[in-house]
């Protein structure tokens, strides 16, 4: 196998850099620094290399080495499990949890990239054997970006539109524009909320996508990246101050109620618009048999 | 087993007409000494306080 060192070299290389291009440590604070990323790096390396050694290990018609890779899927499965029990453990110290969807979607990238990282090994590989060099980082570079691409999925701003909107209370109860937030008894509290609180309306751009802003788990996501980003104004002990999100059951509008420290609401359109849809919280009733037999009558 | 997620912890009011039952009952001379009950009890109980009407308040633990 001497002659495939440098192609399996090469292999392990780019997959592992692919890893650590897709590892980002940002507003979320995870993975957290160093440690997390070492176990992430590090797995991403034993990704690369089982990518990369399939390849000769075909070609000297070695075809077991394929159960190698079922290995490889157990181990990337449980990555996904450890992500889930990590954050499922510290969820909730959250002053807003992030919840059991959006801990899915995380757990759930996370093993995926391990598969990418295969991926870009294994092509880089064949290209190595079969083409040489400079085709090979050609391909590795792009097989890199492809995975990039294939990383980032859509966002909040791309299915809805948000806007300010005022708070105000009737009586002991809460609104969001008509949305009705929570019943408010304490009067100073009712200050406090209407001082510090903020109000949005997420306005959904089509049929489609009311189903995926109405699933809770959805808005919990959105409730954690705001109080992430901008700060929450609450504390343990006061389940009044509890950011939430409710909806309006005639038209599928969600009404937002904040509590953020910073209050620059420009930056807190932004951000909601910048929250990812979680793979669990999309639905697509469009695309049902009922509904395509309706539209070819 | 049935599992409560939502109670009412205790009742606060100035209209002791309107109140019985199985929560404890805070009578109160004025509406500002409810208010002070209200939020003592809201600290001490981490629940919210809810306004049924202007004369009657609950504590419900969420």
């Amino acid at each position: 196998m001497d002659e495939y060192k440098y192609a399996i070299l090469f292999g392990v290389f780019v997959g592992t850099m692919a890893r650590i291009l897709m590892l980002r440590t940002d507003y979320r604070q995870y993975p957290t620094y160093l440690h997390g990323k070492i176990i992430h790096v590090s797995l991403g390396f034993i990704a690369a290399s089982l990518g990369a050694i399939a390849v000769p290990a075909l070609i000297e018609r070695e075809y077991t080495a394929v159960t190698l890779l079922t290995v490889a899927a157990t181990q990337f499965r449980d990555v996904r499990n450890m992500e889930r029990n990590t954050l499922t453990e510290i969820d909730p110290l959250e002053l807003v949890p992030r919840g059991k969807a959006y801990i899915e979607g995380i757990a759930i990238s996370f093993e995926s990239r391990n598969y990418l990282c295969i991926f870009t090994a294994l092509i880089s590989t064949v290209l190595y054997i079969y083409f040489g060099l400079p085709i090979a980082i050609v391909g590795g570079v792009v097989s890199v970006l492809l995975s990039l691409r294939l990383m980032s999925g859509k966002t909040i701003k791309s299915i809805a539109n948000i806007e300010y909107t005022p708070l105000k209370f009737d009586g002991a109860g809460l609104y969001v524009d008509n949305i009705y937030i929570m019943n408010i008894g304490l009067k100073e509290r009712r200050e406090e909320i209407l001082k510090y609180g903020a109000g949005f309306i997420i306005y959904p751009k089509n049929r489609n996508v009311v189903q995926t802003l109405a699933n809770l788990g959805q808005r919990q996501a959105m409730l954690h990246d705001v109080s992430v980003s901008l700060g929450v104004f609450r504390d343990s002990g006061t389940p009044a101050l509890t950011p939430i999100m409710k909806r309006d059951l005639n038209d599928g509008r969600i009404g937002m109620f904040i509590l953020p420290q910073n209050r620059d609401i420009d930056l807190a359109i932004r951000i909601i618009g910048a929250v990812p849809i979680l793979e669990t919280a999309i639905r697509m009733p469009s695309e049902s048999k009922a509904h395509h037999e309706m539209r070819d009558e | 087993m049935m599992n409560i997620e939502k109670a009412v912890l205790a009742v606060i009011t100035t209209n002791p007409s309107k109140v019985n039952g199985g929560a404890p009952i805070f009578i109160c001379e004025s509406k500002q000494e409810m208010e002070t009950f209200a939020a003592n009890l809201e600290a001490i109980t981490d629940g919210i306080v809810h306004s049924l009407s202007e004369e009657l308040y609950i504590i419900v633990k969420h």
